[in-house]
């Protein structure tokens, strides 16, 4: 079980250590190919936990998978992407990124709840500095803000973290931070306490998910980095930050606080559809309204929590299906951008002629990620409907038909004016053709998304149902 | 000594911590801030020796003080130091909130502090009176410090003094608290600043300033 932890970290180190930057890229296959084993062999045989620390279970699962496949997307990308930027020093972004994977599966493994803290909190910094891979004053801004406002809300889920274990030092109460034993205390744990950590709590891990009002760094950050980091952001580190989340409201379920957290969360989710909404219609930058769209189905995956029950095990499979498709929309993306040098809707037009390769899959991507059949995100988004219509919850599942109807329109104009069209006139860059080294793994992240719609696993169906059992909520 | 005397000298700590506070807020000379937050890292260390209960291991104590002296009195101060010295600034011109009004804004935090630690009474048994609300009252000093300041060195400082505010809290938890984590929580704030630093090194080789109402680019 460290194997998936440590493999990347060594890793990490040696291209940290290794001179060379054109063997540096092979490295980050190298761990993503080793994480993927490893995380497949986990999934074989879950071997020893580590008792109170690391232990795979099924909420860790969903994440652990979601990590490994888009990063191995992600690393397959990296080869010719970094090959095409040989001008760049890229010691630290291939020593970061491997870092980033030992962190989130922490992350996903952890069973104690300030290991899970300092874990997301090596996310932020091991990523932050890889947002100003390109050097400029722009990066630079994005790099700082995202920095800035997830260190200060990660600071603030510490308070919350130190009120939960305060929470468990009531009588009879646990005195620790181990998720188990804060579970089966249950009642003995001090309410009050509970509440006021899930608030902070909330705000904390809100911000690192990117949930409105807490998503100001999210444009910025998802629009400067490279599409590769954009991607392993926006599908992995929010993952994380859900799953931080879940285990958070898994405590407060037992406490008794669960009512008042899943109103809390519910309420910011749909606070985060509703502002995508607003800031998706008439966007001019097809990067951030991807980011925008993440802040969409971050507000889904609390709708998905805030529900519960049938709902959450869509949450739990949206989780998956938002990592797939939003490796293939960013990794596409940034294809799109290094051809024409630009991020603006109105100078760019013609991309499925000018990349027959990378057009198609961003257009795909952009039909998965607002949930078109047959992709996976349409049976989550449809499993956190039904769950919310089934609960009762009838306004907020109105709400939810509404934003995503209407953040369809607005991705799509933007979409489609980029797709369609003659590219002639448009700006273009000189060596960025379009080719099978980055279509691939994006087509493979698309292939996934859709099996996952087409043909759901029963092992996979069990796995949601259980990892949603841990949250609670009618069923 | 006795127990009432190390009571006494934790509350007289307490105090100063808080006064701490006060000065940063009114501080517009970015080093005397710096040497602020580095006196209050450095009190900081005081507290694990002198709250301790019993059944605490002695090394635990003695390492958790002897790291929040290296990492929060003496580390990260001395980056600050550095970072400011490479950007030559010495003050904070115009804050976004003025001092004035920040001074009453943290006052009233303090106020709010005492009001809630008391409504929320401790689950375990009291172990001192001032401290959740010195805790609290830091942390909302560190925030307002972040969002009313425009200089990049000056908002490092509102997240140190935050994160002091939570290692006070922390204080509370530590008979049960692992080692580890503890650790752990201290080399992601050392390596926070020292990225910060990093990149406040960068801001200021691109902008020739320091100050991030230059970062203003991006936008909806």
């Amino acid at each position: 079980m460290l194997l998936v932890v440590l493999f990347p970290l060594l890793l990490g180190a040696l291209a940290f250590a290794l001179p060379s930057r054109r063997a540096r890229p092979l490295l980050l296959l190298a761990g993503a190919v080793g994480h993927a084993a490893g995380v497949a062999w986990l999934f074989a045989d879950p071997g020893e936990a580590i008792p109170g620390w690391l232990e795979l279970d099924a909420p860790g699962k969903v994440v652990l998978a979601t990590v490994s496949a888009l990063f191995l997307a992600s690393a397959a990308y990296a080869q010719r992407y970094l090959r095409l930027r040989e001008d760049r020093e890229n010691r630290v972004f291939v020593g970061g990124l491997l870092v980033l994977l030992a962190a989130l599966s922490v992350v996903a493994l952890s069973q104690h709840l300030g290991l899970l803290w300092v874990a997301i909190e090596v996310t932020t910094l091991t990523t932050a500095p890889l947002i100003y891979f390109d050097r400029d004053a722009r990066s630079l801004e994005a790099a700082w803000k995202y920095l800035l406002v997830c260190s200060l809300g990660v600071a603030l889920a510490l308070l919350g973290t130190f009120f939960l274990a305060l929470a468990s030092a009531a009588p009879g109460g646990p005195r620790s931070l181990v998720l188990r034993e804060l579970v089966a205390a249950g009642p003995a744990l001090s309410r009050p306490w509970v509440r006021a950590a899930f608030v902070f709590l909330l705000v904390g891990y809100g911000t690192k998910m990117g949930l409105a009002p807490l998503h100001s760094w999210k444009p910025d950050a998802y629009g400067e980095a490279p599409g590769l980091l954009g991607a392993l952001l926006s599908g992995g580190v929010t993952s994380a930050a859900f799953l931080a989340l879940a285990r958070v409201l898994q405590v407060c379920g037992a406490a008794g606080e669960g009512d008042f957290s899943r109103q809390a969360l519910l309420v910011m989710g749909l606070l985060s559809m509703a502002l995508a909404c607003v800031f998706i219609v008439g966007q001019r930058d097809y990067k951030r309204m991807l980011a925008y769209s993440s802040v969409e189905h971050m507000g889904i995956l609390a709708v998905g929590l805030g529900v519960g029950g049938a709902a959450g095990a869509g949450a739990f499979f949206h989780a998956l299906n938002n990592g797939l498709v939003k490796g293939v929309l960013f990794l596409a993306a940034g294809s799109i951008h290094r051809s024409y040098g630009t991020k603006r809707v109105d100078e760019v037009r013609g991309a499925l002629r000018r990349l027959p390769l990378s057009g198609p899959l961003f257009l795909a991507g952009f039909f998965a990620v607002t949930g078109a059949p047959p992709f996976g995100p349409f049976f989550s988004e449809l499993a956190i409907l039904q769950g919310a219509f089934g609960s009762g919850h009838a306004v907020a599942g109105a709400l939810f038909l509404a934003f995503t109807a209407v953040i369809f329109v607005g991705m799509g104009s933007i979409v489609l004016g980029v797709v369609q069209g003659d590219p002639e006139g448009c700006p273009e860059r000189p060596g960025q053709a379009d080719g099978w080294g980055n279509a691939a793994p994006p087509l493979a992240l698309l292939a996934a998304s859709l099996v996952l719609g087409l043909w759901l696993p029963p092992s996979l169906r069990d796995l949601f149902a259980a990892a949603s059992a841990t949250v609670g909520g009618r069923p | 000594m006795s127990a009432l005397r190390l009571a006494t000298i934790a509350e007289t700590v307490f105090i100063l911590v808080v006064m701490i506070d006060f000065f940063v807020l009114a501080s517009s000379r970015l080093k005397a801030a710096i040497r602020a937050v580095a006196a209050q890292g450095a009190l900081l260390a005081l507290l694990p020796l002198l709250l301790a209960p019993q059944e605490l291991h002695v090394l635990h104590v003695l390492a958790l003080s002897l790291g929040a002296l290296l990492v929060k009195g003496i580390a990260i101060p001395w980056m600050l130091g550095w970072a400011m010295r490479e950007a030559s600034v010495s003050r904070e011109v115009e804050p976004v909130v003025g001092y004035v009004p920040s001074l009453v804004l943290g006052g009233l935090g303090v106020m709010l502090a005492f009001a809630f630690s008391a409504t929320l009474p401790l689950p375990t048994p009291e172990r001192h009176p001032y401290l959740v609300a010195t805790s609290l009252s830091t942390v909302w000093t560190g925030m307002l410090l972040v969002v009313s300041r425009k200089k990049a060195v000056s908002q490092v400082l509102g997240f140190l003094v935050l994160e002091n505010g939570v290692f006070v809290f922390g204080l509370l938890l530590s008979d049960f608290m692992p080692w580890m984590v503890e650790a752990g929580v201290l080399l992601d704030l050392f390596a926070a600043v020292f990225v910060m630093g990093i990149v406040i090194f960068h801001i200021h080789r691109t902008f020739s300033s320091m100050d991030t109402e230059k970062l203003s680019a991006l936008r909806d």
